[in-house]
């Protein structure tokens, strides 16, 4: 089924009669060439990319849950490419151009909508800071632009630009950042995949990894066992559980990030805005929404949802940094688990079992990376090799120290990130 | 989250620094190996359900402490001081 403004037209005047669902609910066949463990955001892509650059379509989808429920169902849907280090850079660059092409690649109205991130900066430290960030973007390829008060101002003039403790001395704008819609994301990605035979099972946890003499052979879940050649775990929020059936133990520890959204209002602000010194980041949904988030509770927790603490800290960044947020009303929060490896950068690798690779650590920036994430393990997955811009995702780089990627300077362990 | 600190009774969790897994109490020697510091530094077994962990109260007594908690319902079982050795 092809998504057309004819057709949308068509069903329109026809009672929308002719929809059907996107994708099948098969049952899980005997044998596999390759099982995905995990339908989220990263998982439905991968199978996604498996069929359509490799080819490879006697692929399964398992899902404990049903596909979207998870993390990419639960963040704030910002897509950005504005990485500092070599590893990250590229990777997030090669992201981004896929999230230009999704729509299209897709057939799939995922309401990518390039509206610009910016962030803040306070001082003249920060300011040096964001001009080196910037450069490292424009090498990279990709947009930056250092702005001074004037240009924040006319992009957001209701900050409060002259705040004793953080008065706004200017923001680095990327202006082919902005957001997309999550569920459809999934959706999108999940469709493609399943048009090109992939299977996607959904309610089907996996309990176990078979093993035999170092070789991965298939999967026990709760529909069953099933062989397969190669298996993908693509889990974030669960993956240290999923990694330790296949006796492993990851650089991972398991965080709440909590989101808040108000209720809807007129447009109000433009793009993504962020106050990195309140660790307070903020957009508006194309319901009217604004939707915003903070740092980390900051302890482990499964519990996906957040304490008190953190929801008033980031209330108190929202005033500090646009006062005229006290008159909205908030509507709800949720968290999601975050996958936290202890250099703040992700994993895409194989394991010292054959067959089985691991994608996990996203950390709190799994959402812009998952087609990009997607296309990488693919390529991992049906090559054998690394994808160029993800080669540097490697989890023997905690053993040997090598390549250690921490974006954020603060020293590479758990609780600082 | 309240914390059942030994010392200053149960205060509200702003007061308390997360360090993380109590395997932080667990140093290797300088020359245990790869595999020591890496399981030590980076690796975690990351329970859903049970798990100790090491806090210090930040703005109370200044005491380290191992919780024992429950990181699906957030239930806390025991806090006790770190042993002074």
């Amino acid at each position: 089924m092809v998504f057309s403004g004819l057709r949308i037209l068509r069903e329109g005047l026809t009672g929308n009669k002719g929809w059907k669902p996107h994708w099948r609910d098969p049952e899980p066949k005997a044998e596999y060439d390759v099982i995905v463990i995990g339908g989220g955001g990263h998982g439905l892509a991968t199978a996604f990319y498996l069929a359509k650059e490799h080819g490879l379509t006697n692929v399964a989808v398992l899902e404990k849950g049903y596909i979207g429920g998870g993390n990419v169902g639960r963040n704030t849907t910002i897509v950005r490419a504005n990485y500092n280090l070599p590893g990250n850079s590229e990777f997030y660059s090669h992201s981004l151009k896929l999230w230009e092409g999704m729509e299209q690649e897709l057939n799939f109205n995922t309401m990518m909508s390039q509206r610009g991130v910016l962030n803040l900066f306070h001082s003249d430290s920060q300011r040096d800071y964001a001009a080196r960030r910037g450069n490292s973007m424009v090498n990279q390829g990709d947009d930056a632009q250092l702005l001074g008060p004037d240009g924040v101002r006319k992009l957001a003039p209701f900050l409060d630009f002259d705040n004793v403790r953080f008065p706004i001395y200017g923001g680095l704008y990327h202006p082919r950042g902005g957001t997309a819609r999550h569920d459809a994301v999934a959706w999108g990605y999940a469709r493609g995949a399943d048009m090109r035979g992939v299977d996607i099972i959904q309610n089907c946890e996996v309990t176990g990894i078979d093993i035999e003499n170092g070789q991965v052979r298939g999967v026990q879940t709760t529909r069953g066992a099933i062989r397969a050649k190669k298996v993908g775990m693509v889990v974030a929020g669960r993956s240290s559980q999923v990694a330790a059936l296949a006796g492993m133990r990851l650089p991972i520890e398991s965080h709440v990030l909590q989101a808040f959204v108000t209720e809807g209002l007129k447009p109000f602000i433009p793009g993504v805005v962020t106050f990195g010194m309140g660790h307070f980041y903020i957009s508006q949904s194309d319901k009217g929404g604004l939707v915003f988030g903070g740092d980390l509770d900051f302890y482990a927790s499964y519990a996906a949802r957040g304490n008190l603490p953190m929801a008033e800290h980031v209330m108190e960044a929202a005033m500090t940094l646009m006062p005229a947020i006290g008159k909205a009303r908030v509507l709800r929060s949720w968290g999601g688990i975050m996958d936290m490896s202890s250099d703040g950068s992700p994993i895409i690798d194989r394991t010292h079992i054959d067959g089985l690779y691991v994608n996990c650590g996203w950390c709190y920036g799994g959402f812009k990376a998952v087609p990009g994430s997607g296309f990488s393990f693919a390529h991992l997955l049906a090559t054998d090799r690394p994808h160029e811009p993800a080669a540097r995702f490697r989890l023997d780089r905690f053993a040997t120290g090598y390549s250690i990627m921490d974006e954020e300077g603060t020293g590479a362990q758990h609780n600082l990130h | 989250m309240r914390l059942p600190c030994p010392l200053c009774g149960t205060r509200d969790r702003r007061e308390f620094y997360y360090q993380g897994a109590a395997v932080a109490l667990n140093r290797p020697a300088p020359d245990a190996g790869q595999e020591a510091w890496e399981n030590y530094m980076h690796l975690r077994d990351n329970p859903a359900g049970r798990t100790r962990d090491l806090w210090m109260h930040e703005a109370g007594c200044g005491s380290w402490i191992v919780v024992e908690r429950d990181t699906v319902t957030h239930e806390i079982f025991s806090a006790e001081l770190i042993d002074a050795d």
